[in-house]
């Protein structure tokens, strides 16, 4: 049996269903995600797995007991807040201790863990100060250090870098990643930022509309999307998603027969852009992205639909340049009317 | 050279000002000169703003009506409704502010609008109330009928604070493995300490102010100081020295209070109202 397993979890906001029974199995030390667009019920499920939010159905169970309706404090997982929400009324040493004292544990081990964790996330020089007299990024690693004292069974994360600039994000979530490699905690992360999902997880849960899309290691939904959300969900910029009947005959003639009404998926690197005439696939340049170590090229087709080709070579195209793609049918994903991903037969 | 500030706008709103603040303050001007006059001097036409002070007046309020058992009095009945409304109504205003409820926003406003009745309105059956269970002239009423009459307010101002205080913060004390009285003790009142100052406060000068209720329920054995002042009133005739000698030592205490507590005060008075 898995360590952390929510089976048919609901959660209604009068009535609004916003969680619409979920099921979910975490193994011991994994590093779950949970992703989507804001309003998708990523956080309410972290605060259902918390406690903070009530269970309307479904059962919880963590390391084979049942906590479903046990309150946040007697759970054992520690949450790391999107504000922080440290103690503004005591010292970080107070703050990192705060859930020892209340455990009634002995005075030596809870100075030895403090000070462990001060070590270990850099604080060890700020014990004294109040949280209003750290920065922002050092606010972060107070909750961090007060959620790693404890030793608790689940970490949970609620979007912890959405405060932090991007400079400190990117280095934050480098630090959170190694963290993890150290401690071999088992975390559950919410973000709506799909570079800390790829990066930092080992599963990551898709969720839209209180239900979850699909579940997979990064690369997983990146190669196999189970659907046209999920396929333009992951990958920046967003897989292009073009109507059959937009396409050239050549290259919709090689559509399985369930995607006949339906969609073609390319990602952008299986687009290449190539001189005018070479290819029957013919289009304008709309903008070109020059990013330096890549170059998106976005093409208006004849019929309208834009694609984006991504390229390492950067380029002499401007925009308003004629041009022709070369499409890799076989790195093609297909989707049915419904939107749902549609295998080739081979 | 310096643009001078002495515009005529300026000047004007000085002036505003000044006559503004002297009118607030004039009737405790005259209470104050009346106190230290003669009973002669006190009603002299027209007054006499220069005179030889006596102490005589607070020596006779003393001797005559023992000032210090109506002020003992006081103490206890404003220290103490202040403490149980504020045990009363923190755990309300917690509720109303951490778990919020669809009908929130009516409690509150039905419990304000205990407020905009008329006192007397309640006067009868309170009377009749406190008279069949013995309580006329005691402390005991006088804390009950004070701390419900402030109970409202208390309610308001506690929830406008508890308000300002990040709701995670409370989460997060959760999270730790705190009970519902550890989060209360150990992050709420440290947090919401300001707020339950300066609610506090303010009950306890109006408590301390309060003369309808005094009036009404008490005399000789229960009295504040307000029961105090108005027996200097009517029976044998107006005495103006003495009564401004025993209106004076009635609110020293609290204006003294007052005074060091202002800065609580303001800030009680304006929850909620900056962000």
């Amino acid at each position: 049996m898995a360590y952390l397993q929510l089976q048919g979890i609901e959660k209604f906001f009068g009535d609004n269903r916003a969680i619409k029974g979920i099921d979910l199995s975490i193994q011991k030390g994994e590093f779950i995600v949970f992703v989507g667009p804001s309003g998708c019920g990523k956080s309410t499920l972290l605060r259902l797995i918390a406690g903070l939010e009530h269970i309307d159905g479904g059962t919880l169970t963590l390391d084979g007991k049942d906590i479903t309706h046990a309150p946040s404090s007697k759970r054992d997982l520690a949450m790391v807040f999107q504000s922080y929400a440290l103690y503004p009324h005591m010292s970080v040493y107070e703050n990192m201790s705060f859930a020892l004292k209340l455990a009634k544990v002995d005075a030596t081990i809870i100075e030895d863990k403090v000070q462990n964790a001060a070590r270990i996330l850099n604080l060890t020089t700020y014990l004294q100060r109040t949280p209003k007299e750290l920065s922002g990024g050092q606010r972060q690693r107070v909750a961090i250090g007060r959620a790693i004292v404890r030793s608790p069974k689940v970490f949970l994360f609620d979007e912890p870098l959405s405060n932090l600039d991007a400079a400190l994000r990117g280095q934050t979530r480098v630090e959170i990643a190694k963290l993890h490699r150290d401690l071999g905690a088992t975390t559950i992360y919410v973000t709506h930022d799909q570079v800390e999902a790829m990066t930092l997880a080992d599963r990551v849960v898709v969720l839209r509309d209180g239900i979850i899309e699909q579940v997979g290691t990064p690369l997983e939904l990146y190669d196999q999307p189970a659907n046209q959300f999920v396929a333009q969900f992951i990958g920046t910029p967003q897989m292009n998603v073009v109507a059959l009947a937009q396409l050239p005959a050549p290259l919709a003639q090689q559509a399985p027969a369930a995607a006949a009404t339906g969609f073609i998926g390319l990602r952008p690197e299986s687009v290449t852009v190539r001189a005018s005439g070479s290819t029957p696939v013919s289009g304008q340049v709309d903008l070109v992205e020059a990013l330096g170590a890549e170059t998106l090229i976005y093409v208006r087709l004849s019929n309208g639909a834009q694609l984006v080709a991504r390229q390492n070579e950067r380029t002499p195209l401007r925009a308003g340049d004629a041009v022709s793609l070369d499409i890799d049918a076989a790195l093609a994903h297909w989707f049915d009317s419904a939107g749902h991903v549609v295998t080739r037969k081979a | 050279m310096r643009a001078s500030i002495y515009t005529p706008a300026y000047l004007v709103r000085t002036v505003a000002a000044w006559a503004v603040a002297l009118l607030l303050f004039f009737p405790l001007g005259w209470l104050l000169l009346t106190a230290f006059k003669t009973e002669l001097q006190a009603i002299a036409v027209p007054p006499e703003l220069f005179f030889s002070p006596t102490l005589e007046n607070f020596h006779e309020v003393q001797q005559r009506s023992d000032y210090l058992h109506y002020a003992w009095n006081s103490v206890v009945t404003s220290v103490a409704s202040t403490l149980i409304g504020l045990a009363i109504a923190a755990p309300a205003a917690y509720a109303m502010a951490f778990h919020k409820g669809k009908r929130d926003k009516d409690i509150l406003m039905w419990m304000l609008s205990t407020k905009m009745m008329p006192a007397v309105g309640a006067l009868v059956p309170i009377y009749v109330l406190a008279q069949k269970s013995q309580l006329l002239d005691t402390q005991l009423a006088l804390i009950i009928v004070f701390t419900l009459s402030n109970l409202p307010i208390m309610v308001w101002m506690l929830y406008a604070s508890f308000k300002e205080i990040p709701n995670e913060i409370l989460e997060a004390a959760r999270m730790d493995g705190a009970t519902l009285w550890q989060e209360a003790f150990k992050v709420l009142l440290p947090l919401g300490m300001g707020g339950l100052a300066s609610t506090g406060l303010l009950c306890l000068v109006l408590s301390w102010n309060e003369a309808f209720w005094s009036l009404n329920l008490s005399a000789a054995k229960g009295g504040t100081l307000a029961t105090l002042i108005a027996s200097y009133s009517s029976p044998e005739g107006l005495f103006w020295a003495k009564l401004s000698a025993a209106s004076l030592m009635a609110i020293a205490p609290i204006v003294v209070f007052g005074w060091f507590s202002q800065k609580q005060l303001v800030q009680g008075l304006t929850f909620g109202a900056v962000k």
